[in-house]
């Protein structure tokens, strides 16, 4: 069946369908509903890649020395070292127990999965397609599920914290009267204790909705800032693609703005799993800080 | 854009990753990077601890040797003076003693002197007595006048 498929597909071989091609899914279903579907390139892909990055320095900070460091245990040091900095500067508590390490994983992590972005798109494809996948994204950060899986981890981490830190109670009260805070209720049979009378409910629902849209749009812009990133740069790059294929002057620029592309890419795939890593521990950071 | 069950399954895997970096990449790193800056930590204390007392040590070895040299001047002075004083006393003792044998010679001298006034003295006598014996050999009996010759040399 796969292969009738693709041979469908190298039949109209247009444009759009060379796009829709690279941008769908081995999707499989795993149960009834369309929410039943598992990304089985996603997952596959991501958990390797997970193994793979946290494998490798588990393997090197294993045989950790203190005396001299040989190279590969000096260049884990040194992102060690970047990591924690930068949680450091953010999070003022014992950073050591879960909050640096988790920045480890997600800054290594998510470089890992965009880097992805560099393998060859049609190349790749047909390697996949050879041992038997007739479809197979290569970037996990460009489906939505992966990028939104981790924000929602940190978001119901961040609720967490915020629990733990300032218990149930603290983090209702927050909920409520901050950040515009509260009017005093204990004046009575005074002008200001009525006027806090009436004010008071306001305020309420004002922080309320605030914190409501708060809590809304941080997992939403931290997970769509990766996404829409990564899968921009995947559409750019089936984009020259495309071009590459219209003829020897379009196979020529086409290399030539890719390999452009490529490069500039590496900044976006660093910066990327940087902004995504800084702001997973500034949205901890503040769980723990009380208005 | 749909979200489905991978959503469950990353999160899933992002929680054991989670667990695995904190339970075993975070920890040992962390070990070994804060030993081995309270090693260099210490290393650096040794250091500037080294290098204050190499300070210490090279003013005492100053002052050591200015006091040795001070030692040395005062000893070398302390011998001049003694050496002069012993060629003074050496001086002194040679002219006394220099005086001394002239004195000796000079005394020496004089005993000769008189002993050959008192030899020619005597041998002038005789010769008188004798010039006299030959003269007066008849009139004066030598045993008779010998007094008075002997008073007579001895006022001569």
């Amino acid at each position: 069946m796969a292969t009738e498929h693709a041979q469908q597909a190298e039949h109209a071989l247009t444009p759009s369908s060379y796009i829709q091609h690279h941008l769908s899914f081995n999707a499989q279903s795993v149960g009834d509903g369309s929410f039943w579907t598992l990304h089985v390139d996603t997952l596959a892909m991501s958990v390797v890649l997970g193994l793979l990055v946290m494998g490798l320095v588990w393997w090197i900070a294993r045989g950790a020395t203190v005396a001299v460091p040989t190279k590969r245990q000096a260049f884990v040091e040194l992102v060690f070292g970047f990591v924690d900095e930068q949680v450091k500067n953010i999070f003022h508590g014992d950073r050591h127990s879960f909050i640096a390490p988790t920045a480890l994983t997600v800054f290594l992590w998510v470089f890992a999965m965009n880097a992805m972005d560099f393998l060859p798109v049609d190349i790749f494809a047909k390697f996949m397609h050879a041992i038997g996948f007739d479809t197979w994204r290569a970037v996990p950060t460009s489906d939505i599920n992966t990028t939104f899986a981790l924000a929602l981890a940190v978001w119901i981490l961040m609720i967490f914290f915020s629990i733990k830190v300032k218990g149930l109670g603290g983090w209702v009260h927050e909920l409520f009267c901050a950040p515009f805070g509260s009017a005093k209720l204990f004046k009575p049979k005074t002008f200001l204790g009525f006027v806090g009378l009436i004010v008071s409910p306001l305020l309420f629902v004002a922080n309320f909705a605030f914190n409501i849209i708060e809590y809304v749009s941080k997992p939403l812009s931290h997970s769509l800032r990766l996404f829409g990133n990564m899968y921009a740069g995947e559409v750019i790059f089936l984009l020259i693609g495309l071009w590459a294929a219209t003829g020897l002057t379009g196979t020529i620029f086409g290399a030539i703005l890719g390999a452009s592309w490529s490069i500039f890419h590496i900044l976006i795939v660093a910066l990327q799993a940087f902004i995504f890593m800084m702001l997973t521990v500034v949205y901890l950071a503040m769980a723990h800080e009380s208005h | 854009m749909n979200i489905n069950f991978t959503l469950i399954a990353q999160a899933i895997a992002f929680a054991v990753l989670i667990w695995f970096t904190v339970k075993f990449v975070w920890p040992p790193l962390l070990k070994a990077i804060e030993a081995r800056q309270k090693e260099i930590a210490d290393g650096l204390a040794a250091a500037s601890e080294g290098r204050s007392a190499l300070e210490v040590a090279a003013k005492k070895s100053e002052v050591t040797l200015n006091e040795a040299k001070q030692k040395a001047s005062e000893i070398i002075g302390q011998a001049e003076k003694r050496a002069s004083q012993i060629v003074e006393e050496a001086k002194g003792n040679a002219k006394v003693e220099g005086e001394r044998i002239l004195a000796g010679a000079k005394a020496e001298i004089d005993q000769e002197v008189n002993r050959a006034k008192e030899g020619l003295r005597a041998q002038v006598s005789s010769l008188a007595v004798a010039g006299a014996e030959k003269i007066l050999r008849k009139e004066i009996d030598a045993k008779a006048h010998s007094d008075m010759l002997s008073k007579l040399a001895a006022e001569l």
